[in-house]
């Protein structure tokens, strides 16, 4: 048994890059064990390693955690990326939690049926550029200071930092009239751990393409 | 200003009946703001008020919270409900997020169109009876104890006796292959915090009729 973290989920992003995120960003190496087909679910399933059936899965520290926010949430206390009390705790949850649900809708672009994506690609730049990004840039304009929360590097950062590289891949001047989460973006890449993790070569995944889904859907479906 | 959590949201469930719940739960009394109409809905936004534009909002210990899960992370935390170590912590937000995909099927099922509602009661009951009751049902066995994690009362508890009380208002019979998890509604409903919200009077929000379907998209459709 190696002691590193063990991710089990499939070649792509999906609901585990957010973690891959935050263990990279910790500096902590892990190991990868990808589904290919149905039966690799189905054995997971079959040997009770998922609690509620399902992946994202973590085998980290004796537990087989599932449940991506439990996970996120474990990585990034164990980690001291989660702010130094209860109110900067509920800071980050925040931040969090609104680009969690930007992710969402980044991530679900690509299952879009072709009539329903460009409406769909309109909603995503709707809600990125006029509910979330104004928020955080408010909040580095406000304290004027590197980091979101506590002027100390925590799970926030990282997280908006992975969302708007993704909301770029959909549209790559989106970040145009927001200046200071253009430097937080080149300011927070250049961090040694994550400088590495957007190297070619590093465990970061690409963009799901349209011709995977089919595959995809054949595990899950 | 009254020193108590003031909550802002729709007169009904919705999102909110879980943080109604774990304040009850935590013996904490809090006053309650409604939604009626678009134009209160957008005055907030004006305002400044919803860092998000949305609802829940949760005014307590001088913050404007918004988004669910933090304002339920914050008062877990606050009311030592969470665990007393890292990993009773994972353990109870493992529990906590399954129900909540559980209850996810429920919050929307009111909006589902009129065709479909049989369909998504199905599925209601067979999430329910073959992944997560299954669940809950073994923990409590295995360890025997009364409540979920580290034998101390936790948020994990509430948000299970929430989600039970929800599914069997729709499917009476649910709980029938659970034994434990009958034991454990009985023991979580007879709790002075718990069994004071049961009662009529109390937070306590109904289930979602017709009137509840169109004010909330009155006030939030485009």
């Amino acid at each position: 048994m190696s002691g590193k973290p063990k991710l089990h989920y499939f070649n792509g992003r999906g609901r585990m890059e957010s973690i891959r995120w935050l263990l990279a960003a910790a500096g902590v190496e892990f190991e990868e064990c990808f589904l290919e087909t149905k039966d690799d679910l189905t054995k997971l399933q079959k040997d009770g390693s998922l609690l509620f059936q399902q992946v994202p899965m973590v085998e980290i520290d004796g537990m087989k955690m599932v449940q991506s926010r439990a996970i996120g949430n474990y990585i990034a206390t164990k980690y001291n990326l989660y702010g130094k009390d209860l109110k900067e705790r509920a800071l980050i949850d925040m931040y969090v939690e609104a680009v969690t649900d930007l992710n969402e809708l980044l991530m679900t672009h690509t299952f879009q049926p072709a009539d329903k994506k460009e409406q769909h690609f309109a909603t995503i730049v709707d809600k990125a550029t006029n509910r979330y990004f104004p928020v955080y840039e408010k909040v580095l304009k406000d304290h004027g200071q590197d980091f979101l929360v506590g002027n100390r590097f925590s799970r926030a950062d990282v997280q908006l930092l992975e969302t708007l590289l993704m909301a770029e891949e959909c549209k790559p001047d989106i970040l145009a009239k927001f200046p200071l989460l253009q430097s937080f973006k080149a300011r927070i890449s250049n961090i040694p751990t994550i400088k590495k993790f957007l190297q070619p070569g590093s465990q970061r995944k690409p963009p799901l393409q349209e011709k995977d889904v089919p595959k995809l859907m054949k595990i899950f479906h | 200003m009254s020193g108590k959590p003031r909550l802002t949201y729709c007169n009904g469930r919705g999102r909110m009946e879980p943080v109604r719940w774990l304040l009850a739960a935590a013996g904490v009394e809090f006053e309650e703001i409604f939604l009626e109409t678009k134009e209160q809905y957008e005055k907030l936004i004006k305002d400044g008020v919803l860092m998000f534009q949305q609802v829940p909002l949760v005014e307590i210990d001088g913050m404007k919270m918004v988004q669910t899960r933090a304002i339920l992370s914050y008062i877990a935390g606050k009311y030592n409900l969470y665990g007393k170590d890292l990993k009773e912590r994972a353990l109870i937000d493992m529990y906590v997020e399954g129900i909540t995909d559980l209850m996810q099927m429920i919050l929307m099922f009111p909006f589902s169109p009129p065709e479909a509602k049989e369909k998504n009661l199905d599925s209601i009951k067979e999430r329910a009876t073959n992944r997560y009751f299954p669940v809950f049902e073994k923990v409590l066995k295995q360890h025997g104890q009364d409540f979920l994690v580290g034998n101390k009362f936790s948020w994990a508890d509430v948000q299970l006796i929430e989600a039970i009380l929800t599914v069997e208002e729709k499917i009476p019979a649910v709980l029938s292959g659970f034994p434990q998890l009958q034991a454990f509604k009985i023991r979580m409903s007879n709790m002075p915090t718990i069994k004071k919200f049961l009662q009529p009077g109390s937070p306590r929000k109904p289930p979602p009729d017709e009137c509840y379907v169109e004010t909330v998209l009155k006030i939030f459709k485009k």
